[in-house]
């Protein structure tokens, strides 16, 4: 049996997707991804899919190979082994269609600290071809929507941590993407900033249908009606709504089943690692 | 999920947003550089050291005879000025390969390489993006030469234009093809020993080449297989209003097999770039 026939088969016998979404095209769907460093195997046969308007959480430890997965899907590395495909569109075949309805917030910072809010959410709306007037019209729009319209001017290096991060967050979403990939978004901020950035991206999917795949370490990131994939050492363990992925696995709750499956002691799997 | 399935209907891109994209990196990239005030006046200074205390006590050292594009003899100063034009833009072409080195540490380079934009013109935006801030740098630079008697005739800082435009894409073509194989910033010191050094001293800039010869026939043909010295000769005859053909042949060529080496190093599928994720990412 493939990767790929593994998939569609997990995807019928699981229930990975809502009903009503069975027959849509997947946001994103990896099918039989590997990926190496020289002989370091970083990915191994990954496939999964995040259905339209989803909020999938991808967990793996340290190491597990998100950040690997994360440049593959966003095209910074090839694809050496698979197919990855962004609402059809295949990545490697036709970069340009997939990467426009691609927003990424990675997991360092990527904000240019020399220039301002606007100037940064500008330089992002060009990278896309979009024109300078709706540009400007789009990131005030974002920049009220998260509460930082009276720093529009301010040098992005007198932000605090958790406002950065809202503010990668808006910027993945000026070109009004359809996916939304978050690499670690929370990792390094406090208590309630984590909360905050969270439930925005909650609500993006709830509110305006956007697909979210939201990778963590994190057990408390991930809600109980969440899609979920578990990675580990480059291999994708589980994958469903969590409820199944728990009982699948003979765990009471996220944190038990996660180490039954790897089969490890895990400790970074709470928010104050 | 089959490949069959994956048959969307692409739209493509405009030409109004290809031209939206170039004038935002040109855009980001002057900020940066009006941001960094530091830089601006290190990149005038280099060359004014040169102009003023170097070429003043080298003047009476060394005798220049007539050569082409000069019609008569010529002040040591007037010689060096093109090369020092060229040497604004080879720093400049080193420091865009150095801020894309840091932008790749930083993670800010992922913002461009994510862009759906093909690769290849976003690379060409970098390039002229950074070829725009040395035209800036070599015209400020050749006003304070103006204010020292050191002119050129005024068509020539029109004519000199296109040489300058091919330079800084040549130049920087390097740097970006250089940037692609350096993994750590702190390795950037080395560009300066191994690259900029080199290529300046073993060159036409200080000094003509059959100055050269006279002193050391293997060092004479190491300047005329440097593509920097026809650089600086593009420049110095474009700034007398006249063509030097093998040097705009030689720089021309050079821009493109660096740039096409530079476009497949950023390449995800074939490159030269990193493969590793960055520190602390899996």
């Amino acid at each position: 049996m493939t990767a790929t026939d593994a998939f569609s088969a997990g995807q019928s016998t699981q229930g990975f997707h809502p009903q009503s979404d069975a027959v849509a095209t997947p946001a994103l769907s990896i099918e039989g991804v590997s990926h190496a460093y020289g002989t370091r195997r970083a990915l191994i046969d990954i496939a999964f899919s995040v259905a339209p308007a989803s909020f999938t959480a991808l967990l793996g430890l340290n190491g597990a190979g998100k950040s690997t997965l994360f440049s593959l899907v966003t095209r910074l590395f090839g694809i050496q082994h698979g197919r990855i495909g962004i609402f059809g569109h295949d990545v490697a075949q036709a970069p340009g269609e997939a990467l426009r309805l691609l927003g990424v917030v990675f997991q360092p910072r990527t904000l240019d600290l020399d220039l301002s809010v606007t100037q940064n959410l500008l330089y992002h709306a060009a990278l896309h071809g979009i024109g300078r007037r709706d540009a400007r019209a789009r990131s005030a729009e974002v920049l009220a929507r998260i509460g930082l319209a009276d720093r529009a001017g301010s040098k992005v290096r007198d932000l605090s941590g958790g406002q950065m991060r809202r503010l990668e967050i808006a910027r993945a979403l000026l070109h009004r993407p359809r996916l939304l990939l978050l690499d670690e978004a929370t990792v390094g901020l406090d208590v309630k900033a984590r909360a905050d950035i969270l439930n925005h991206v909650r609500q993006l999917v709830a509110e305006q249908g956007i697909s979210v795949l939201w990778a963590t370490h994190l057990f408390d990131e991930i809600g109980s009606n969440d899609d979920l994939v578990v990675l580990h050492q480059g291999r994708v363990l589980a994958q469903g709504k969590v409820a199944r992925v728990i009982a699948d696995a003979g765990g009471s709750d996220i944190n038990t089943a996660f180490m039954r499956l790897t089969g490890s002691t895990a400790q970074s799997g709470s928010s104050t690692s | 999920m089959t490949s069959a399935a994956m048959t969307p209907i692409q739209r493509g891109f405009s030409l109004a947003e290809y031209l939206t994209c170039l004038n935002g990196i040109v855009w980001r990239e002057a900020l940066r550089f009006l941001h960094q005030r530091e830089r601006f006046i290190s990149a005038l200074v280099r060359p004014l050291v040169w102009l003023f205390i170097f070429a003043a006590g080298f003047r009476q050292v060394l005798g220049l005879s007539i050569i082409p594009p000069y019609e008569t003899y010529i002040l040591y100063e007037v010689y060096i000025a093109p090369g020092l034009m060229a040497m604004i833009q080879l720093f400049n072409g080193m420091q865009s390969s150095l801020s894309m080195v840091y932008d790749r540490e930083m993670g800010n380079m992922r913002t461009l390489l994510v862009s759906p934009l093909p690769r290849w013109f976003l690379l060409s935006c970098k390039l002229l993006a950074g070829t725009a801030v040395s035209l800036l740098q070599v015209y400020a630079f050749l006003l304070i030469a103006w204010f020292w008697d050191i002119a050129a005739p005024p068509t020539g800082y029109l004519t000199v234009l296109p040489a300058l435009v091919l330079s800084g894409l040549m130049l920087g073509a390097l740097g970006m093809l250089i940037s692609s194989g350096i993994k750590q910033l702190e390795n950037f010191a080395g560009v300066m020993n191994f690259v900029i050094f080199p290529m300046f001293f073993a060159s036409s800039a200080l000094y003509p080449l059959w100055r050269i010869l006279e002193s050391s026939p293997m060092l004479y043909y190491v300047c005329l297989f440097n593509p920097f010295t026809h650089a600086v000769e593009l420049i110095r005859f474009a700034l007398y209003g006249q063509m030097n053909w093998i040097a705009l042949a030689v720089v021309g060529g050079c821009t493109i097999a660096f740039m096409i080496g530079a476009i497949l190093a950023y390449d995800p599928s074939r490159g030269l770039i990193r493969r590793g994720p960055a520190g602390g990412e899996t």
